[in-house]
């Protein structure tokens, strides 16, 4: 059930941009830990997240970031700690319910439906707003044709932001690594998130390629005036569209703030370098 | 845009021709008997042929479609035929048109076989892979018991159920329609090749359509990577449960079809064998193929049949000519073959 009544410090906004300083933040991330037998992978992970922002999450390998993620929706049950989505508790939510709520992500190694077209695939992630049942399916009920027309064009017009829609018959296992990430994305957006995780978007793609992924994440949070958290490893990415950066290290967050703050950070700096050797 | 029009057309394109050759095959095989000119051994097994169809095609829709393995599709045929001979014999004065109750008999078969599915589904569908198989193997045999230590009767103050011995204490006037391990007998024999063929028919519009609209995506959206259908939102439990329990309810009017073409019929008939034989059919037309499924299982229906000549080594010459087939639809040089066979093919390819 969900948590007594009590004053939570709410954690320090400074990593939200000003535009979104009036509205409550989408994510609000209090406490958040897990432990793994004895290991703690993550431990008091304090993150609040402004409602249009493109926030960015780094760390060396091993920090903890994609289960961060797996705790946002609901892989992984937090052991302590709470998650607010848009101001409601996702204590008593799995991972349908979370995604249903609002939180949509793509993963580090790509998960698509294979044997499926990408039309399809896109599809899928609509089809919690569809509504016709089992038997307008099968009666090819006039219910059926409708919505199924509007998904069909709905995912031709997500698929063409990534200027997809001419392969939209292709089997989705079929494509290109750079293109199944991609499909990802749109399949993520289709489900109408308030929140986009991306894990490593960037993942094996060259740098033409990374430099457009970087123009469509702008421009998906223009459209759509959504939230984007992600993973990734490439630094020139984060740096350019992050205007907040969290750092994790062994579990715990060192550092948070706009990508000029961080880049400057001696513990950082540290983080990813080591330590300097004393003399 | 012209490249996504083809592909959708040819999932669309195989559907029809699938409906089309099973009409085509109706229509020569109607043809043919009222000209006398099958055998009638093959007339005979027209009815089984059409019921051995849908039930493969219902369990390519659990094996192909939903991508888990089930061992115990009999047992849902198993409850489709003694449920639907049950509806049948009390109903015969209710609706004398036999056709009429033949199709009212598949109904409640399918109900009630649906129903046995959503039961067994909801243990069921929590497990995976081998243990799902393994489990469904178990209620298989347990609805095969519990039909050969089940006693019905039916007389004016309505159903009497009994237990591991026959204590339905019937009026003198009263039938006992189930007899425990001697089944049902006397059935009337009210399947025609005509009933099978619109039970087919009924079936590949039900789980074309069914595949094609939102639940399939889902359905083969779980069988494809199931974290990821969680990740968009998708109720698993539902989405597993609907493909499970339409196959299942498919099996069972195939059941009741089957049972009503002959005059004696024993749980004993549908046992583990009758599962595995199924799952040969649909692992031999191919995966989430129904076109494939309908072939494998009426060739292979008919082939014990048409090796009667081999007497005694019939089962072993039907094994091998199983192992030769399976190695030949395997042999990349031939499939290979065939895919350059294939117009469509090569079209899909290039814009790949």
């Amino acid at each position: 059930m969900t948590a007594k009544t009590k004053l939570v410090p709410v954690p320090s906004p400074n990593m939200i941009p000003d535009r979104d300083i009036d509205k409550r933040p989408i994510l609000e991330c209090i406490n958040l830990g897990i432990t793994f037998g004895g290991l703690k992978a993550v431990e008091d992970f304090n993150l609040a997240i402004g409602r249009t922002e493109i926030a960015g999450l780094i760390g060396p390998n091993g920090a903890g970031k994609t289960t961060v993620f797996n705790l946002l929706t609901k892989v992984y049950q937090p052991t302590r700690g709470t998650i607010l989505l848009d101001g409601n508790d996702t204590h008593d939510m799995d991972t349908a319910h979370v995604n249903r709520a609002g939180i949509a992500r793509t993963f580090q190694n790509i998960r698509l439906f294979q044997n499926l077209s990408v039309e399809d695939n896109v599809k899928v992630g609509m089809d919690t707003q569809m509504h016709y049942n089992m038997w307008s399916g099968i009666f090819r009920l006039p219910t059926y044709w409708k919505e199924e027309k509007t998904a069909h064009e709905r995912a031709l017009e997500l698929l063409s932001i990534f200027h997809m829609a001419d392969l939209a018959g292709v089997k989705a296992g079929s494509l290109p690594y750079g293109a199944q990430r991609r499909l990802e994305i749109v399949r993520a957006l289709a489900t109408n998130p308030s929140l986009l995780l991306l894990d490593e978007p960037a993942a094996g793609m060259n740098p033409s390629e990374t430099a457009e992924l970087m123009e469509n994440i702008r421009k998906i949070r223009d459209t759509f005036q959504i939230a984007i958290l992600l993973i990734e490893h490439d630094m020139n990415l984060v740096m350019n569209i992050c205007e907040g950066i969290c750092v994790l290290n062994f579990g715990r967050i060192i550092a948070k703030g706009t990508p000029e703050d961080i880049q400057a950070n001696p513990a950082v700096i540290e983080a990813y370098l080591g330590k300097k050797k004393e003399a | 845009m012209a490249n996504k029009l083809n592909t959708l057309n040819k999932t669309n394109r195989w559907n029809y021709i699938t409906y089309l050759l099973v009409i085509i095959a109706y229509v020569i095989l109607q043809v043919m008997s009222s000209t006398g000119s099958i055998s009638s051994s093959l007339k005979g097994m027209l009815v089984p042929i059409c019921a051995y169809v849908v039930m493969a095609v219902s369990l390519n829709l659990t094996v192909g479609v939903l991508g888990e393995l089930s061992l115990g599709h009999a047992g849902f045929m198993s409850v489709g035929a003694f449920t639907g001979v049950t509806a049948a014999v009390s109903l015969q004065n209710l609706i004398p048109f036999a056709p009429l109750r033949l199709a009212v008999s598949m109904v409640v078969a399918a109900l009630f076989a649906a129903l046995a599915g959503f039961l067994i589904g909801i243990p069921v569908l929590r497990l995976k892979g081998d243990y799902l198989a393994i489990v469904t193997l178990a209620f298989g045999e347990i609805i095969k018991s519990i039909f050969n230590n089940l006693y019905v009767g039916l007389d004016e103050s309505g159903f009497h159920f009994s237990l591991l011995s026959d204590t339905t204490d019937l009026s003198e006037n009263g039938t006992l329609i189930i007899g425990g391990p001697m089944g049902i007998g006397s059935i009337q024999k009210i399947s025609t090749f005509t009933a099978g063929f619109i039970l087919v028919m009924i079936t590949l519009v039900v789980v074309f359509h069914l595949v094609n609209s939102r639940a399939g995506r889902a359905i083969m959206a779980i069988r494809d990577n199931r974290i990821a259908a969680e990740s968009v939102g998708l109720n698993i439990t539902k989405y597993k449960m609907m493909a499970f329990v339409t196959s299942a309810a498919l099996a069972g009017s195939a059941g009741a079809l089957f049972a009503m073409n002959y005059s004696t019929i024993v749980a004993n008939k549908f046992d583990f064998n009758t599962s595995i034989l199924v799952l040969v059919f649909v692992v031999l037309g191919g995966l989430g193929n129904m076109l494939g499924s309908i072939i494998a299982a009426a060739a292979l229906t008919i082939l014990p049949e048409a090796l009667r000549e081999f007497s005694d080594y019939r089962m072993l010459v039907y094994a091998i000519v199983l192992i030769l087939v399976m190695l030949a639809t395997n042999n990349p040089t031939l499939k290979s073959f065939l895919a350059r066979l294939k117009p469509g093919k090569r079209g899909e390819k290039e814009a790949a």
